[in-house]
């Protein structure tokens, strides 16, 4: 009674209803490709965001466009590389500021999540990324979901925007945000056999977020 | 109360021992304020014999006086051999036999009171101050002070030669990380507060580990920037220690630190949170000791052509290093294709169709090339040891992957995909 009376005489101050299990909405980082944020509103930080897909389905490029947004703004990012195959300079070209980013080459997603763990324990990132985007399907859900469940926990309530890349979601329900990429076409120019060039890629990042289900389209451009 | 150090060896090291102000007098002399030393050691003979004690294990060969005042004991020291102890009030008749020499008059003041007959501390104490004032002048009384041990002044201190180490030899060789970290603690922990009490902090620490074979293992940590953390130097020093093992027990632990002054910062209210230098670079040692030495640090590119090469900066340095750059992008005018490195490059076998790749087959990669660009040649040090040559096509594979393949004097290899 006295709460209801409590809450009745806020509401009549604040001028509406007040929500009190209201959580306040994330802040959100731009991922840098102007038609994912339009569609997703960015990366939400405190959260577990996946992105997922075959290989050449642009997973890369978009991570490589938040990591280049994120050091933009100065804040220092950390990579951990489950099969060691990030490419230092496709990053360098796409804007990733690489003073500013710690890569953890690691061998095996199992040493690769712990190092993720003490990086997230560590606190002060602005982006952390556990790439298992090589890692054989069949290893990459071997990790329980306790542990996707512990990276969720350890990153929230913090700035940091946790990032998984893997070719099939793993995390589940602990993923705040699915980013789900697939190859549309990849784009050649010139005739064939005759001075033909890669020009790029079509790819398509289907995101389920809130029930709601958006595939934005973005072009990743050859170097 | 004040103790003087008269003769060789280390004075001033052993005088830094018992009192934090110390004067070098001069060069065979040395006196120190010993005041409060009576708290620790009881009579001032108590006091007396701790220091010659200490003198005789350090080597020291020194007269000692005590006395209520610096002058007196700087005389007492460099007159009588041995330890001599002035008790309050009895100066000018413990110092009275004392050849006048001993204080260094000027030469003009020696040969009056030559001419006197003045060639004790006793004569010249005997004298009347005003006669002294009216035929010696200010020179003259303060020689007579001096000759009654009258004399009052401050010391002049001598700054403490600012080198924090500690050692310890261990009773019994000790062969395993969890017992040396005891041993470790305990000297960063003093040695922190040493650095601690003066205000300072440390960004180095040296470690010298004496082992049973004779040998020694050295160790050296570096902070990004200066620090206390006690625990973290311990962990940094374990997870070195765990990496680096010494070959033999330990029998002799010796820790010094780099005195430095202490970083003072204050971030700004808009300035993006950063990791905390030290605990970063404490997240740092853990990881790499999860995936290995050398395989945690920031990409820097080389200076070459050469494909796939890179540097990995080591610590923390070059994130303290980063200097803010005012670049906003709020959005790349192009999302560039990115690629994922194969490392090893995974060798392929390759069909060939009117000197075309026609087919891939690799390490779970397998397909018909169903569209290609290339190939393009790229070399390069040949004027080196390592030179390298290679043909390079980009590939789109039936499984609608597309890769890089290249062809060098070793074979065909799939260098990575494009994603």
């Amino acid at each position: 009674m006295i709460a209801a009376a409590l809450k009745k005489q806020f509401e009549s101050v604040l001028g509406g209803p007040l929500e009190w299990q209201a959580r306040p909405a994330p802040e959100m980082l731009p991922s840098g490709i102007r038609e994912v944020d339009d569609a997703t509103g960015g990366l939400p930080r405190g959260c577990l965001t996946e992105i997922v897909g075959p290989a050449s389905s642009g997973r890369t490029s978009l991570l490589l466009s938040i990591l280049a947004q994120a050091t933009a703004r100065e804040e220092i990012c950390a990579l951990v590389d489950a099969e060691d195959a990030f490419d230092p300079a496709s990053a360098a070209a796409a804007g990733v500021q690489l003073e500013r980013l710690i890569w953890v080459r690691s061998r095996g997603a199992e040493r690769a999540l712990k190092a993720a763990d003490l990086l997230i324990q560590g606190g002060g990132f602005g982006v952390v990324v556990l790439d298992l985007g090589d890692t054989p399907p069949a290893a990459a859900r071997r990790i329980s979901l306790t542990s996707w469940f512990r990276l969720r926990r350890a990153v929230e309530h913090t700035p940091t925007v946790l990032v998984a890349v893997a070719r099939q979601s793993n995390a589940r329900t602990c993923a705040s945000l699915m980013l789900e990429c697939a190859r549309e076409r990849a784009e050649w120019s010139g005739a064939r056999r005759a001075s033909r060039l890669l020009r790029g890629m079509r790819a398509r990042a289907t995101s389920t977020k809130r029930n709601m289900i958006c595939s934005p389209v973005f072009t990743a451009v050859a170097l | 109360m004040f103790a003087c150090l008269h003769g060789s060896g280390a004075l001033t090291a052993l005088a830094f021992e018992f009192s934090p102000v110390v004067e070098q007098t001069a060069p065979h002399t040395v006196t120190l304020d010993a005041s409060g030393l009576d708290r620790l050691f009881g009579l001032p003979q108590d006091v007396a014999v701790a220091i010659a004690r200490r003198a005789s294990e350090v080597g020291v060969a020194a007269s000692l006086a005590l006395a209520p005042n610096p002058d007196a004991a700087i005389c007492a020291a460099r007159g009588f051999p041995g330890v001599s102890i002035i008790p309050y009030g009895d100066e000018a008749k413990f110092l009275g036999a004392l050849p006048l020499a001993l204080l260094g008059p000027s030469q003009e003041l020696r040969e009056t009171l030559e001419r006197w007959g003045i060639r004790r501390f006793d004569d010249m104490a005997a004298l009347p101050p005003l006669g002294i004032a009216e035929r010696l002048g200010p020179e003259g009384l303060h020689l007579r002070e001096l000759a009654r041990g009258e004399a009052e002044r401050k010391l002049v201190p001598l700054a403490e030669p600012l080198c924090f180490e500690d050692e310890l030899e261990l009773e019994y060789p000790v062969d395993l990380l969890e017992p040396l970290a005891f041993v470790l603690a305990r000297l960063i922990n003093g040695l922190v507060t040493r650095l601690a009490t003066r205000g300072l902090a440390t960004n180095e620490l040296r470690l010298r580990l004496k082992l049973e074979t004779r040998a020694t293992h050295e160790r050296t940590l570096r902070l990004p920037v200066p620090s206390l953390d006690t625990k973290a130097f311990l962990k940094l020093l374990q997870l070195d220690l765990a990496a680096h093992a010494p070959a033999a027990p330990v029998v002799h632990v010796r820790l010094a630190v780099e005195p430095v002054k202490p970083q003072a910062a204050q971030s700004g209210l808009f300035v993006p949170v950063t990791p905390e230098p030290v605990k970063l670079e404490l997240t740092l040692a853990r990881i790499q000791a999860i995936v290995g030495e050398g395989r945690v640090g920031s990409p820097e590119l080389v200076d070459t052509h050469r494909p796939d090469a890179f540097r990995l900066k080591k610590g923390t340095d070059a994130f303290i290093a980063a200097r803010p750059k005012n670049a906003s992008v709020p959005f790349l005018a192009l999302t560039k294709l990115s690629m994922r490195i194969f490392r090893p490059p995974r060798a392929a076998r390759v069909a060939l169709t009117s000197g075309q790749p026609s087919f891939v087959a690799a390490d779970g990669i397998r397909g018909k090339i169903l569209d290609l660009a290339g190939p393009w040649r790229t070399s390069g040090d040949w004027w080196t040891a390592d030179p390298w040559l290679r043909d390079e096509w980009d590939i789109a594979l039936s499984d609608g992957a597309l890769y890089r393949l290249y062809c060098c004097p070793r074979g065909w290899f799939l260098e990575g995909s494009y994603d």
